[in-house]
């Protein structure tokens, strides 16, 4: 049915108008102006307190390269990645038992994972604080065997435990809905072909689901890496990240050219995951149409 | 299959029946509901220490209902999540809308446009709004309230009506042309097929859009916290600054309670959605 | 005439799916658009319909040009290929709606609609929710929907595709009661030439946007306008060749064709020759008394395949140039081996009137 996007006669074109017109509007002045104020003041410098002067000056670009900060870039993507790759070990099974479970199983399971999702982030990381704190009771339990106590809080494994326990949700939801799409006879197949139930999920499971893994990495992996809130309250003065740093920039240091190209390099980094997420996807479907 | 072969108790692809991943889930829960667990009970304990259980008292929610600045950004957060759903909701669908019916130039950059929010890190979106409402367009910050929760307002409209136009498209993707297109030929004019067939339609997702923008607006810390003055703090700023201090039974109290609207407001959206659940995609 | 159509193209970007279509249909007629998926048949009633507009062409219905007319403001209704029907509103409020919006006081309208349902057997059903019906009684609510507003013309979009095989016939009669009983103008689309060719007083064919012939449904069978027609409508033998006076002469054959004097009218030079399969006689012994069967209209040969289908057997039979002949025989009488087994050779023949001329 060739003709059907072309739509209704008679006031259509009018009613087009109403419906784009305000979101595209809002979107540019409360979105695409902001951002584009941002990447404009990265290209300029600081003139008196708060006087920014874009000069089209790439020295913010290359302050971001001064091994300082290079460091924290790494530590960033390594703290990511790191939590990622966790995420990924404890989900994975998880997201399995989800897609096998009976109905009723299922439905539990999954409000299991979306509640904490759906509840508030400071305060997912507020509990783990009063948790992990020295006073805390994992300490209280260490003490009742003779041990601790152990200065957990303000480290930069509460970072990781914080950053995983955030995050986990994150790759849970997409793996299930990978793993729910995978036609199970294939799995039929392979056990039916004398394969173990191990060999099984290497060999046919994870490869058939790749793409949808690798989506649910990055889907993980973006967030993380952009985080703010769990480094500033589990970590301590050596776990920044470059949320942090961007931050500290624009509040405390007020360089905000320094800060906005932070932002930016952020923005791109993310843009490239995204982007890869993207190009994963069209081929997995490309393959899948072949 | 070979016969004398021990007889299994679970099913081949029964994955979720094997003891092995059940105890992984099992750890999982434990892991994921523990600390919230505990942050609950806590704040329920007659101790201002909370390192042990001393006794049930609800002494700490009476000190929040007695905590002006507290009550003051809860008013703020509410008011900010009632304004910011009400035209999230409005401007999601017409972007919705727009992008399902329609073909148009410029379609690729209005989607990329609308869905970029939704992937931008908070950070650079917090700092944006940050510079745009410091120099840009500044909020005057003496206005008297709520209006001077505008800023705050336009913030959480920019990042939550983008997930209102996702669940909103979602649902039109099974909208079927036919029916409109069936008001128009039994009389109805375009408008009226809009209001008569596609609402209806939509209505759910309406619904669903509107508890997430809400959800998403009450809960934000970072972008709020880099647009909110001195005199425009929100509920989870409130919090941030307590935590900051120290961790108290009222900071449990308050976070207890932020978290139950959520988690309220998620379970009624998952109620209303019904057996979408299985299928919910992630954000 | 109820219904005319001028010169009317649609074109999609650079696609035609309409092109240069003229036609007229009268009032209290049973017409139907036929044709294979994407001709353009669609397209054509939902400009009918008011849905698409024509990129140039005139469409008048009932005397008024409707260019510029909305669906909403036309004399026809149209019942929707997925039928349509509004899952929100019950079975009543469905049919009720179009008379809601043209305000047809309430007590009249209720008569309406329970004359509607009655009409389409559907009076038990008023209060159910659409989630609650079949795919055959969903269909009568749209067809009562639609009827109730007694439009000029009633457009079905391919009413019973969505039907399994046994309700399909069923329905296939109903609709030819209803459309008796209202009296008012159909105009059907389908892809299925059985129906087209068991409901229709008269038929459409189109093919890749051009109208090829319009017909009743005898004539569009045994006096096809050209090949493609032929090719469509049922099972045929082609050939190509060249006519001279009544004598067709084929590369494929080896013998010619003759036709019966008068039958090819003016037509001379390259043509082609099609024969129906059940035209051709088939026997297993020389014909007595066609002697000159093998000099022209007939052929000698063995059988490749054999298709029984009850009534009939379809045979491939293969000439001894090669040539294949689809033959079909009625299975007039009871016997255990219905068909004749492959490889067994056969004497095909025909009548001078069986075969027709095709202009190339």
């Amino acid at each position: 049915m060739t003709g059907r996007a072309s739509g209704i006669t008679g006031g259509s074109r009018a009613a087009f108008w109403a419906v784009l017109a305000a979101p595209a509007l809002w979107m540019v002045l409360f979105f695409v102006v902001p951002l584009a104020v941002i990447w404009g003041y990265s290209f300029g410098h600081t003139q008196g307190l708060t006087q920014v002067v874009v000069t089209g000056t790439l020295a913010n670009y290359a302050r971001v390269f001064d091994p300082v900060y290079l460091m924290i870039f790494g530590k960033s993507l390594v703290y990511a990645a790191l939590t990622t790759a966790i995420c990924l070990i404890i989900g994975f099974p998880y997201a399995l038992v989800i897609t096998f479970a009976g109905p009723r199983a299922k439905i539990a399971l999954l409000l299991a994972i979306m509640l904490p999702f759906w509840t508030n982030l400071l305060v997912r990381t507020y509990a783990l604080m009063a948790v992990m704190r020295t006073e805390g009771w994992i300490n209280d339990g260490f003490a009742m065997v003779g041990l601790g106590p152990f200065e957990m809080l303000h480290t930069n494994f509460a970072v990781i435990v914080g950053l995983v326990y955030v995050h986990l949700p994150f790759i849970v939801l997409p793996l299930f809905s990978t793993l729910d799409r995978l036609d199970r006879s294939l799995i039929e197949a392979s056990l039916d072909l004398g394969a173990g139930h191990l060999r099984t999920m290497f060999q046919v499971v994870i490869p058939v689901v790749w793409p949808g893994i690798v989506s649910a990495v990055l889907l993980c992996f973006i967030p993380a890496l952009g985080s703010y809130l769990t480094p500033d309250l589990l970590g301590g003065p050596d776990s920044q990240m470059i949320a942090s740093v961007i931050e500290r920039q624009f509040k405390r240091a007020n360089d905000w050219p320094f800060g906005a190209a932070l932002s930016f390099m952020l923005m791109y980094l993310t843009l490239a995951a995204m982007a890869w997420r993207a190009l994963a996807e069209r081929r997995s479907t490309a393959r899948a149409a072949a | 299959m070979a016969a004398g072969r021990k007889h299994r108790e679970v099913a081949p692809l029964d994955y979720a029946g094997r003891w092995s991943l059940r105890a992984w889930v099992a750890g999982v829960v434990v892991f994921l509901y523990l600390p919230l667990a505990s942050l609950v009970l806590f704040s329920f304990n007659d101790s201002r220490r909370t390192i042990r259980w001393e006794g049930f008292t609800t002494d700490w929610y009476g000190r929040l209902a007695h905590d002006d600045a507290l009550i003051s950004a809860f008013a703020n957060s509410l008011t900010i999540a009632a304004v910011s759903t009400l035209v999230s909701v409005v401007l999601g669908a017409m972007a919705a809308i727009a992008l399902w019916r329609y073909r148009f130039i410029g379609k690729g950059v209005f989607d990329g446009m609308v869905t970029l929010p939704i992937v931008v890190p908070e950070i650079c979106m917090g700092v944006a709004m940050l510079v745009f409402f410091g120099t840009i367009m500044p909020w005057p910050r003496d206005l008297v309230w709520p209006f001077d929760l505008g800023a705050i307002i336009i913030a959480h409209i920019t990042f939550s009506f983008p997930f209102v136009t996702v669940v909103v498209r979602a649902r039109l993707a099974s909208f079927n042309r036919e029916m409109e297109e069936a008001a128009r030929d039994l009389g109805a004019s375009e408008l009226r097929a809009f209001f008569d067939v596609l609402l209806p339609h939509v209505r759910p997702a309406l619904v669903s859009g509107a508890l997430l923008a809400f959800t998403l607006s009450l809960d934000d810390f970072v972008i709020t916290f880099f647009t909110a003055g001195p005199n425009t703090v929100t509920f989870p700023v409130k919090i941030y600054s307590m935590v900051r201090f120290s961790v108290t039974p009222e900071v449990n109290a308050a976070s207890t309670v932020l978290m139950a609207i959520t988690v309220l407001l998620t379970l009624i959206g998952m109620k209303l959605q019904g057996k979408d659940i299985a299928n919910t995609e992630p954000r | 005439m109820l219904i005319q159509c001028e010169n009317v193209t649609k074109r999609f970007g650079s696609f035609t799916a309409v092109d240069d279509v003229s036609l007229e249909i009268a009032a209290g007629e049973f017409f139907s658009l036929l044709g294979p998926s994407g001709c353009g048949k669609t397209t054509l009633l939902r400009m009918l319909a008011g849905l698409e507009t024509p990129s140039s062409g005139r469409i008048v219905i009932d005397g008024v040009d409707m260019a510029g007319v909305p669906p909403n403001r036309r004399p026809v209704n149209m019942v929707f290929q997925s039928y349509a029907v509004f899952p929100h509103m019950t079975v009543a409020d469905n049919v009720a709606y179009g008379l809601k919006i043209d305000r047809v006081p309430a007590p009249e309208r209720e008569a309406r609609v329970a004359e509607a349902l009655a009409l389409v057997k559907l009076a038990d059903f008023a209060r159910r929710r659409p989630d609650q019906l079949s795919g055959g009684q969903r269909q009568r609510v749209a067809l009562a929907r639609a009827l109730v507003k007694r439009p000029k013309v009633l457009l079905l979009d391919e009413p019973l595709s969505a039907l399994d095989a046994k309700l399909r016939d069923a329905m296939r009669g109903e609709l030819a009661a209803i459309q008796r009983e209202v009296g008012v103008t159909f105009v059907m689309v389908t892809h299925d030439q059985d129906e087209a060719l068991a409901l229709a007083s008269r038929c459409a064919l189109m093919i890749n946007g051009t109208l090829q012939q319009v017909a009743s449904p005898g004539d569009l069978y045994e006096f096809p306008a050209n090949r493609f027609v032929a090719d469509f409508i049922g099972t045929i033998n082609l050939f190509e060749g060249t006519l001279a006076g009544s004598l067709f002469t084929s590369p494929a054959l080896d013998t010619p064709i003759r036709l019966e004097p008068g039958a090819t009218g003016t037509i001379a030079g390259p043509v082609w020759v099609g024969i129906r399969p059940e035209k051709i006689a088939m026997t297993q012994a020389k014909q007595p008394g066609t002697v000159d069967s093998l000099q022209a209209n007939g052929a000698h040969g063995t059988i490749v395949t054999s298709a029984y289908l009850g009534a009939v057997t379809l045979y491939d039979v293969q000439a001894g140039n090669g040539t294949m002949f689809k033959v079909s025989s009625a299975n007039a009488e009871r016997s255990a081996s219905q068909a004749l087994p492959a490889g067994t050779p056969v004497w095909l023949h025909w009548s001078p009137s069986a075969p027709m001329v095709l202009p190339g």
